[in-house]
């Protein structure tokens, strides 16, 4: 889960009357992660260290001098290179003092920004849209610089980033209320043009970012209607043939943001990773119409990660490094450390939805079936596309297969679904996997007739799924076991999950021996676990609550790496027998390991302890009102929290012993002196 | 007071010989120690155990035993000669073949007219002392086996002969055997290894006592031959044994590291007196191969290189300073030298010079920090010394482009160039000049200043490639004892040369005679040092006393007498490691640098001394007080002891200090394995 930390002020601004910004014009990346180049709206750049919060150096340039883009740091000569009043280029290093008596050029023609990235050579782009490494304009700075863009044409953002190692400057532009899309490659120079869709009438942009992965260029723009969306360029394809006409741009719709009382003004969208984007000046879905908050969305699953208010008058403006956000508000400029871990289930998932929908996940239908579907409508959809099917094609596109799994008989979707995957390219697949699978699953959870394991194996042996359980709780014990082929299956999936790694330290081999043992019917779970059993037995006359089956299936369920966010909400559904069931399983669990010494014996796969604890904290985080109430969980409970005690009071009592175990371990480190350091020592 | 950025070196692999012989002359409370590279030193134990002198040694001459013979200083060696020694100018007096193969053990006779050495070949040969040197006088009966061991019957006539199994007591007069005195072979061993009478002691009531390689210490009747107790002391060797002058008492030393001590006194309830075993002291990691025993202490040295002085608790009072046990393991001298202009280091050892750039770091950092190395140290040049002279002293000019070093028959001076490290030998020195105790160099590096012979200083002029001989500055009167420190002033005016009777003579080098003498402090200057802007001479002393000597108006100084007159703190007093160098801080002309072996100390002279209640903390421990508390410890007196096993503290002109460390670990590790003991449970 994406988190916002506690924030610290890195300057004051001093924002001018006149102008809606906020007194900053950049802030650019020096030479660590922990030092930035503010350059406010006039005459001054400042360097400050981040972590101390104080300015290391500051120039300024002379009154009626004014910088007129944002400052940046050549990390190859170690140099600061400015543009003041749109022609001048400056050039200075941190141990120059005075700006007026550093290097400057005067170059033909009005520039627009400079751009810099670590390691790279520093680019000049002008305003007519013609671009210039900074050693190629030095060499000539008169030298005539061309025409790019049209006459009323004019750039309203830009950026640069490093794909496939080649640099790309990315600048957008406005003419007659159209805008436009810019890609210009780098040695070799090309520029592509593309068109933007355009929104209604007489909404414009408000913001701009760009990332590249996937040898993709994303760029992602926010309206002042709220809506973010998305548009993928391929990197690998950019066509050389200048002066072509500009392309159309495809988007999809990323997130509809709230809006609150009339469009946005300042706000601003900057993509953080694959699923989260930060967004300032948008109000909180919870928190009333005020516009004044910065916000983690996680694209994949439309959800509001973190929110943090921000006093004062929010600018749209909005940088990020190393984890940092840089948020010019009120009068001051903050530094908010950020925090973006990646959800398993959304980097398995892609972007993909489940069919049910979740209260704390708001419309999933919409990502699922198009913009503003409602059931009933993708009822209709489906109805049409039914029919154009069965005029037409006979191979099924993925939506068609779909919404077979949701109707048709089970053979028919076995089939459909094989011809499917037998046809498509794995590559493609990927994404379509999760659909099939999650569609199945929910199909065969509700209807209890449906069960096509066969697909499920062939699905999960594309290997593009992961996390599968996460997505299927209602599958344990209860239905795939019973059968024989249900256990083969499901451990085909544990398998998968536990990676190469699970198999090559012989666990698989071990895990066959359960099944076999499982499924010949024998009346023990492994030897080891007998064992394990007969002591716990004879110890705290407990045994094992669950059957052998189960016991097998709980076990892998519980050695599987999940979430707790998301599987809270399911792990609700279990009811109360259930929960109670499984509780005292896990206690079972945890009293054998706590009394026993060395219980993870080499090739026997079992839970760890931790795996165990977290479980049954996430069940009684779950049901703790409902197990409360039930009058069969109570000495459950009781027993677990006198355990719980017990061991509490030994962790408190080796908490007590640890500050002189850590003096020890101090006490041998000062004794590494090699043969050569430079210290410093205070004489007092 | 400020950040210093220490340079903490670690990487001058100086290694102290082993010891090999110690004989202490009760007269002049001198002890002698000869080292395994032949080596000699003097310790004056009446002025706190200073290293008065050095020697330094020769490929050739492994000495093996030392004698004193009133002041005069006898050696002998494997090398089958022996050598008197010149105590005024550090070197061999004369050299004399003994024709006997590898000489074992020299021993003189308590009148001190006579010299015998035990040989290889199984003589035993006679020398006659002479005031100019010694004479061969007789060979005694010669025998089977080599002699081993000697000593002297106190009435002169006889001596008692320790070899192969068996102690064979001569006649002095005849030079006949008169008696044989059979010694056990060891139980552990088979038979046929042959025991080994590592030494001997003869009483004057006719006592032998020998300790052999079987681990024992026996007791003999000398006038009947027969054996009288035999204490078995260890599994392995006693290698040593060492009596008081009133023969009540006796130590012998093992390849254990013990140092067993016997006593003369009688057990209860019997009136004979006998020796009885009485105290076992465990100072020594490897063998005891040497002993002395003074009037009030036990010494000791062998193979890991520490001289230990062990006071006998019996013989001094206690809880004094007088009381503690002393491991002298550097030398009182300085071994590294500094070129405080370009940041070099010059290491000194027996058969080599090393000159090392010392790092670099661009970093800052809060106190108690390791900041990163930009650059690491690097060795620029590796100088071996030409012949078998070890070298004795050596010197680098400020500017790093000069390096003199001496042997007791040759200096040399070289020039060192390192855009392109090159070294060049520049034109010999010896015609003015042919051995020199100390080198020095002026801070323009435009002289040279070589002490030699009757505590007179050699000046040469320095250019290019050129050194020409300039001035002999003389004391008026000289007392001919070597110059042992040598310290010239910043701004090229002074020059202050100590000599090991206790004088400091301070030359004019502009008028090129002697300005001053410094008043003579009973005990010898261990460092001096002439403050660059006020021209005072700062010495401090074996005892530790500290004195501040304005050269311009030629008597102590305020704070000098201020000093003297409160008196040294008793902390600082009780150090037992001399101060081996003082600098000067080019920031704050009130501060003074100053370090033993085991701290730094600086001295602020415009802070209050501290008073006698008054602690010395260690800098860091003083970091962690609150800040009212710490106010109150506040005084002149600094001390900072995070670095250990001190070889040398320098200022650089950048004003970083340079640490030169030696781990006493390391120096430990780099010794042979000590000889297998049984420990508990092993």
């Amino acid at each position: 889960m994406a988190a916002l930390y506690e924030g610290y002020t890195l300057c004051g601004l001093v924002p001018c009357q006149t102008l809606p910004n906020s007194g900053i014009q950049g802030v650019e990346a020096e030479r660590d992660s922990d030092h930035v180049v503010v350059t406010d709206s006039t005459r001054c750049v400042t360097l400050y260290k981040v972590s101390d919060q104080k300015p290391l150096g500051s120039w300024t340039v002379k009154q009626g001098q004014t910088l007129t883009c944002s400052t940046v740091y050549n990390s190859q000569n170690r140099e600061y290179v400015a543009v003041s009043d749109t022609k001048v280029i400056r050039i200075w290093k941190e141990e120059d003092i005075l700006l007026d008596k550093a290097f400057r050029a005067t170059v033909s023609s009005n520039i627009w920004r400079v751009h810099s990235l670590p390691g790279w050579e520093p680019v000049f782009l002008f305003q007519k849209g013609a671009v210039r490494m900074l050693d190629s304009l030095l060499s000539a700075p008169q030298q005539p610089i061309e025409e790019v863009l049209a006459p009323e044409e004019a750039i309203w953002w830009s950026t640069n980033l490093v794909a496939e190692s080649q640099q790309f400057v990315i600048f957008t532009t406005e003419q007659k209320g159209d805008h436009f899309l810019y890609l210009q490659r780098l040695n070799p120079n090309t520029l592509q043009r593309y068109r933007l869709e355009r929104e209604e009438p007489g909404l414009s942009p408000l913001s701009f970012s760009a990332s590249y992965r996937d040898k993709h260029i994303y760029l992602l723009y926010l309206y002042k209607n709220g809506h973010v969306y998305q548009s993928a360029v391929s990197v690998r394809n950019l066509g050389v043939d200048e002066g072509a006409p500009a392309l159309p741009l495809p988007r999809s719709l990323l997130l509809s943001l709230p809006v609150g009382e009339g469009p946005l003004k300042a706000a601003f969208a900057l993509v953080l990773d694959e699923a989260h984007v930060a967004v300032v000046g948008v109000p909180h879905p919870s928190a009333g119409a005020g516009k004044d908050f910065l916000c983690i969305w996680n694209t994949n699953f439309q959800t509001l990660q973190a929110g943090k208010e921000m006093a004062g008058k929010i600018y749209g403006q909005l940088w990020t490094y190393s984890n940092k956000l840089f948020v010019p508000h009120g009068k001051t400029l903050s530094v908010i450390p950020y925090e973006c871990p990646k959800s398993c289930l959304a980097s398995a998932l892609g972007k993909l939805r489940q069919a049910k929908t979740d209260a704390s996940v708001p419309s999933w239908n919409n990502i699922l079936h198009g913009e503003k579907a409602q059931p009933s409508r993708a009822v209709e959809t489906r109805k049409t596309r039914t029919s154009r099917k069965s005029q037409s094609a006979p191979n099924l596109t993925i939506d068609q297969v779909l919404e077979l799994i949701e109707t048709a008989p089970m053979q028919e979707v076995q089939k459909e679904v094989e011809g499917f995957l037998s046809r498509a390219d794995i590559k493609d697949l990927q994404p379509s996997v999760g659909y099939l699978a999650s569609s199945l699953v929910s199909r065969s959870v509700a209807d209890p007739n449906f069960y096509t394991p066969s697909i499920l194996v062939q699905l999960v042996h594309t290997q593009s799924l992961s996390c599968v359980l996460t997505f299927m709780p209602d599958i344990d014990a209860e239905k795939v076991s019973l059968e024989p082929d249900g256990v083969s299956f499901m451990e085909t999936l544990f398998a998968r999950e536990r990676g190469q790694a699970g198999s090559q330290n012989g666990c698989s081999s071990k895990t066959k021996e359960n099944r076999s043992d499982a499924l010949g019917g024998g009346s023990a779970i492994s030897k080891a676990e007998e064992e394990d059993k007969e002591k716990t037995s004879t110890l705290l006359e407990q045994s094992c609550p669950v059957g052998l089956h189960k016991a097998v299936l709980l076990n892998e369920v519980l050695m599987t790496a999940c979430s707790d966010t998301f599987l809270l909400p399911h792990l609700k559904d279990l009811s109360s027998q259930h929960v109670v069931l499984f509780l005292e399983y896990l206690q079972f669990l945890y009293l054998k390991y706590s009394q026993d010494a060395s219980p993870q014996m080499p090739g026997v796969r079992s839970p760890s302890l931790t795996q165990v604890m977290d479980w049954v904290c996430l069940l009684l985080d779950a049901h703790f009102t409902v197990l409360v109430m039930t009058p069969e969980a109570k000495g459950l409970l009781l027993n677990l929290h006198s355990f719980v005690k017990s061991q509490v009071r030994l962790v408190s009592e080796l908490g007590k012993i640890e500050g002189s175990l850590q003096e020890l371990s101090n006490m041998k480190r000062k004794e590494e002196v090699g043969e050569y350091s430079i210290e410093i020592i205070e004489l007092l | 007071m400020g950040e210093f950025k220490v340079h903490r070196v670690r990487f001058f692999k100086y290694m102290p010989p082993a010891i090999r012989a110690l004989t202490y002359n009760r007269r002049t409370e001198r002890l002698a120690l000869a080292r395994a590279d032949g080596a000699l030193e003097i310790f004056n134990f009446a002025d706190n155990y200073f290293q008065e002198k050095v020697i330094p040694g020769h490929d050739d001459w492994a000495i093996e035993a030392l004698c004193w013979v009133d002041q005069r200083l006898f050696s002998a060696g494997f090398n089958g000669k022996i050598i008197e020694y010149d105590l005024e100018n550090l070197r061999p007096k004369y050299i004399v073949e003994a024709y006997g193969g590898p000489i074992w053990t020299i021993s003189s006779n308590s009148q001190e007219t006579l010299l015998t050495v035990g040989c290889e070949d199984g003589t035993v040969k006679m020398f006659e002392i002479l005031e100019e040197g010694i004479q061969f006088k007789r060979n005694f009966d010669r025998q089977k086996g080599r002699i081993i061991s000697l000593s002297w019957h106190p009435s002169g006539t006889l001596i008692a002969a320790g070899m192969m199994d068996m102690i064979r007591i001569f006649d002095a007069k005849t030079g006949h055997a008169t008696n044989r005195l059979l010694v056990e072979r060891g139980v552990r061993e088979s038979k046929s290894t042959e025991v080994v009478v590592w030494s001997i002691i003869f009483l004057s009531d006719h006592t032998i006592i020998s300790g052999d390689s079987a681990g024992k210490v026996q007791v003999w009747d000398g006038l009947t031959g027969t054996l009288v107790k035999a204490h078995l002391v260890t599994k392995w060797d006693v290698l040593v044994l060492s009596v008081s002058k009133d023969e009540s008492s006796l130590v012998a030393g093992t390849s254990e590291g013990t140092v067993i001590q016997f006593q003369f006194i009688s057990t209860v309830g019997q009136q004979d007196k006998e020796w009885v075993r009485t105290r076992t002291f465990k100072n020594h990691s490897h063998d005891v191969r040497a002993l002395a025993h003074t009037e009030t202490a036990v010494v000791s040295g062998g193979m890991d290189t520490q001289l230990v002085v062990r006071p006998l608790l019996d013989k001094v009072e206690k809880n004094t300073q007088e009381s503690a046990l002393r491991k002298i393991v550097f030398p009182h001298r300085s071994l590294v030298h500094c070129a405080r202009k370009a940041g070099l280091l010059l290491f000194q050892f027996p058969d080599h010079l090393e000159v090392w750039r010392v790092g670099e770091s661009d970093g800052h950092g809060k106190p108690g920090d390791s900041l990163p190395v930009k650059r690491k140290p690097e060795k620029l040049f590796h100088l071996k010394r030409k012949g078998d002279d070890h070298i004795y002293s050596s010197a680098l000019s400020p500017c790093g482009g000069w390096l003199a070093y001496s042997v007791v028959s040759d200096v040399r001076l070289y020039r060192l160039e390192y855009t392109n490290i090159r070294i060049t030998k520049v034109s010999r020195l010896t015609k003015e000049l042919c051995s020199a105790s100390q080198l020095c160099f002026s801070s323009d590096s435009s002289k040279l200043f070589a002490s030699s012979s009757h505590s007179s200083v050699v000046i040469f002029t320095l250019s290019q490639l050129k050194c020409k001989y300039f001035y002999t500055l003389k004391p008026s009167s000289g007392s001919g004892q070597p110059v042992h420190l040598l310290c010239a002033s910043e701004d090229g005016k002074w020059l202050a040369a100590a000599t090991t009777d206790c004088a400091i003579h301070v030359y004019n080098l502009h008028k090129l005679k002697l300005h001053c003498t410094v008043p003579v402090h009973r005990s010898c200057p261990t460092a001096i040092a002439i403050h660059p802007t006020t021209s005072n001479l700062v010495a401090v002393y074996a005892d530790q006393q500290i004195f501040e000597y304005s050269l311009v108006q030629k008597e102590y100084t305020e704070w000098s007498r201020k000093l003297q007159k409160q008196g040294l703190h008793s902390l600082w007093l009780e150090r037992d490691t001399p101060v081996t160098h003082i600098s000067f801080s080019p920031k704050n002309p009130a501060h003074i640098f100053l370090h033993d072996m085991f701290m730094i100390c600086i001295i602020d002279q415009s802070l209050p001394l501290p008073e006698a209640k008054a602690m010395f903390y260690n800098q860091m421990t003083l970091r962690s007080l609150p800040e009212p508390e710490r106010i109150r410890h506040h005084h002149g007196f600094k001390i900072c002891k995070n670095f250990k096993h001190l070889m040398c503290v320098s200022l650089l002109e950048d004003h970083s200090l340079v640490v030169v460390e030696r781990p006493l670990l390391d120096i430990m590790s780099q010794l042979p394995a000590p000889v297998r003991q049984k420990k508990f449970a092993t």
